[in-house]
């Protein structure tokens, strides 16, 4: 039983790291149909701006508070400087720039930061919490919760506000939202920003566990890519099931079968789901408009 | 005419204009050595302080009057870790810039690709890789400067040996080097009575290693753990090793050697044991050290002239490039051949990896009492009896 508990807690940690990163995707996709693979950047930029400022001897909630500021100066420059001028582009384009954005933003941050590992202190301590003989670290305790407040604001924010409809409402019909009078290309840039943001917190929130270098955003992006895929790419909620899946898969193969084919047997579990259910657990039914 | 003769036709006669040039030179011409190193690049934690080593120490040769009354001239190419690019430029030394040796090719894979270029022009090639293909079987031409990761693992056994361990768990990251060093370690780990009870492994971009060490924990009469890893997996299995409260001494590779390790792993690598050179704990060995003169000296120009830390990658590239000096001033002329004979010559050379004797059947020269065994205690080294 302690067994089986320790496993939970490990595969719930990693998969609050995933679904985080899940969903900064959720938010750009509703708003324009792309998938930026930029997002991993972002939390890298969050840890390590956090990391940095804090080296220069600002204490941690006000270097957190500028990591975030910085992360979304670079979400607005990347939808004012590269997503914006290729407006009309399909997604797929869109996608591949992004692409081009990540591996950029990861090669400016190797020369303004450095390329060391560098981790950030538990916001409350590292003493394990012991529950039923399985121990778990107060800062997975942080980062779910982080998750869960994350997710609420942003199901409110995109259901119950009128900024949130426009964003929904961009992503649905670009046209018919120009039609009635939203501003498009402010929704798409706010939801860059707002992504961005959310990225950050979410690399605050992780480096204490996973540790945090300039090439952390590639895998966080895969891992909460696949998350946001298996829980239904645009849903929040989705983001959070499929991350915290994906990380007990992992944790619960490596203890019950082999470390050695854990990624394997949690890959082989997204691809059965995406076979029965296409769009995910929680994914909307996409319909072809004519 | 194959590739080969084609290539080996060329390395002769540019041997040969070599030889005919030589003839003509003044007193005062350089003695040329080249270097290729992975200067940028996913490797450039290795290539950049050998980079820094080779130049400062060549400069500083050459204002003490240079070798046999010649200045060096050091050329160095960047291959960012790319093997084809290694080979590419270690062509061009050899054929373009007629080195007489070269020290270099930062990473095991770069070393390989030039291993058969300069078997073929026969150029003395002193490389700073790792792993222990590169010297076994030994090449003719080829020697290196680092320890193995066979070593660090005897070293580590060693230890256990004397502590009475005899049922171990292994946790190895499943990157080259964790791979490689798991393998070595599992080859030789027959000589010491240890048998290996639980053995788990991890990627290497893994973010929590709980269910493996709790497998491991939970395994029959475990009285040790040695994690054969690089990078932030081992510092990650340290903080779940205390996480899950996990009593036996766990035991690290020398791939973590550095204070970077103490950073990232906290409070949680208080205890912790692993092998290392003398170089990381300078100031901590004993006055009568034989090495305590050449790594306080190395320390403390590599500190003061880049005001980094110092790093046991850069040390690598002192002692090749001193190694190859001692060998042309006993050589007495910069004949590859004759520089080569003298390097396979070399004893009791004094480094920062230790102590140096070559034979024509070890074209590495150091035994395990080149590593040390140390411990973190209170965030930093200390050195522990058995060395």
């Amino acid at each position: 039983m302690a067994e089986f508990l320790q496993f939970a807690f490990s595969g719930l940690t990693v998969g609050a790291v995933y679904a985080l990163v899940a969903i900064g995707f959720t938010l750009i996709y509703n708003a324009s149909d792309v998938v930026n693979f930029a997002q991993g950047e972002f939390v890298m930029i969050g840890g390590m701006a956090t990391v940095f400022i804090m080296a220069a001897g600002v204490p941690m909630p006000l270097a957190a508070g500028g990591a975030i500021v910085i992360a979304v100066a670079v979400g607005l420059l990347l939808h004012r400087l590269a997503i914006e001028p290729a407006r009309g582009a399909d997604a797929v384009t869109l996608i591949i720039i992004t692409i081009g954005a990540s591996i950029f933003l990861r090669s400016a941050a190797s020369i303004v930061f450095d390329k060391q590992f560098h981790t950030l202190p538990p916001f409350t301590g590292e003493t394990p919490i012991v529950i039923g003989g399985a121990a778990i670290l107060p800062q997975s305790l942080w980062v779910l919760g982080g998750g869960v407040v994350i997710v609420t604001i942003l199901w409110a924010f995109l259901t119950h506000t009128i900024l949130g409809k426009a964003i929904l409402a961009t992503a649905a019909n670009r046209l018919a939202a120009k039609l009635v009078g939203i501003n498009t290309s402010y929704v798409v840039g706010l939801s860059f920003a707002v992504s961005a943001a959310i990225g950050a917190i979410a690399g605050i929130l992780v480096s204490p566990v996973t540790l945090t270098r300039y090439d952390v955003g590639t895998l966080l992006a895969l891992k909460g890519f696949a998350a946001a895929m298996v829980g239904g790419m645009g849903s929040p909620i989705g983001a959070i099931v499929g991350g915290l899946l994906i990380g007990l898969l992992e944790a619960f193969g490596a203890g019950y079968i082999s470390s050695d084919y854990k990624d394997a047997i949690a890959f082989l579990v997204i691809l059965a789901v995406l076979f029965f259910m296409p769009t995910g657990l929680f994914g909307r039914a996409s319909v072809e408009r004519v | 005419m194959t590739k080969f003769q084609r290539l080996a036709r060329l390395a002769a006669v540019s041997a040969a204009s070599l030889a005919l040039g030589l003839t003509a030179v003044s007193a005062a011409d350089p003695i040329k050595i080249g270097s290729v190193l992975a200067v940028t690049g996913p490797a450039s934690f290795l290539g950049d302080p050998e980079d820094k080593t080779l130049k400062m120490y060549v400069d500083k040769i050459n204002e003490e009057g240079g070798v046999l009354g010649r200045p060096l001239e050091l050329i160095v190419y960047d291959s960012g870790g790319d093997a084809n690019k290694a080979r590419t430029f270690a062509t061009r030394l050899i054929e373009d810039d007629e080195v007489v040796a070269i020290v270099g090719g930062a990473t095991t894979g770069t070393t390989m690709a030039m291993v058969p270029l300069v078997e073929d022009a026969e150029i003395p090639f002193i490389s700073l890789g790792g792993a222990v293909v590169i010297i076994d079987p030994v090449k003719e031409w080829v020697f290196k400067t680092p320890h193995t990761d066979r070593m660090a693992c005897q070293k580590i056994f060693e230890d256990m040996k004397a502590n009475g361990y005899t049922k171990i768990g292994m946790i190895s990251g499943t990157g080259g080097f964790g791979k490689s060093m798991r393998q070595q370690c599992l080859d030789v780990i027959g000589d010491y009575g240890i048998e290996v009870v639980a053995d788990e492994t991890y990627g290497p971009s893994d973010a929590d290693m709980t269910p493996q060490l709790t497998k491991i924990k939970n395994a029959d009469g475990v009285q040790a753990v040695v994690n054969p890893g690089f990078g932030q997996g081992p510092a990650i299995v340290t903080r779940n090793y205390r996480q899950l409260g996990i009593e036996v001494p766990l035991y690290q590779s020398h791939g973590v050697a550095s204070k970077s390790f103490i950073e990232l792993a906290g409070d949680s690598a208080n205890g912790v044991r692993l092998p290392a050179a003398a170089l990381l704990v300078a100031d901590k060995l004993p006055d009568n050290d034989p090495q305590k003169a050449v790594v306080v000296d190395y320390k403390t120009m590599y500190e003061d002239q880049t005001g980094e830390d110092v790093s046991t990658f850069g040390g690598h590239a002192y002692d090749g490039l001193m190694i190859l000096v001692e060998a042309i001033k006993k050589a007495g002329s910069d004949d590859p051949a004759a520089i080569r004979d003298a390097i396979e010559a070399t004893t009791g050379f004094v480094g920062t990896g230790g102590e140096v004797n070559m034979s024509a059947d070890d074209h590495l020269g150091l035994d395990v009492s080149a590593f040390k065994m140390l411990e973190i205690q209170d965030g930093d080294w200390t050195i522990v009896g058995g060395n």
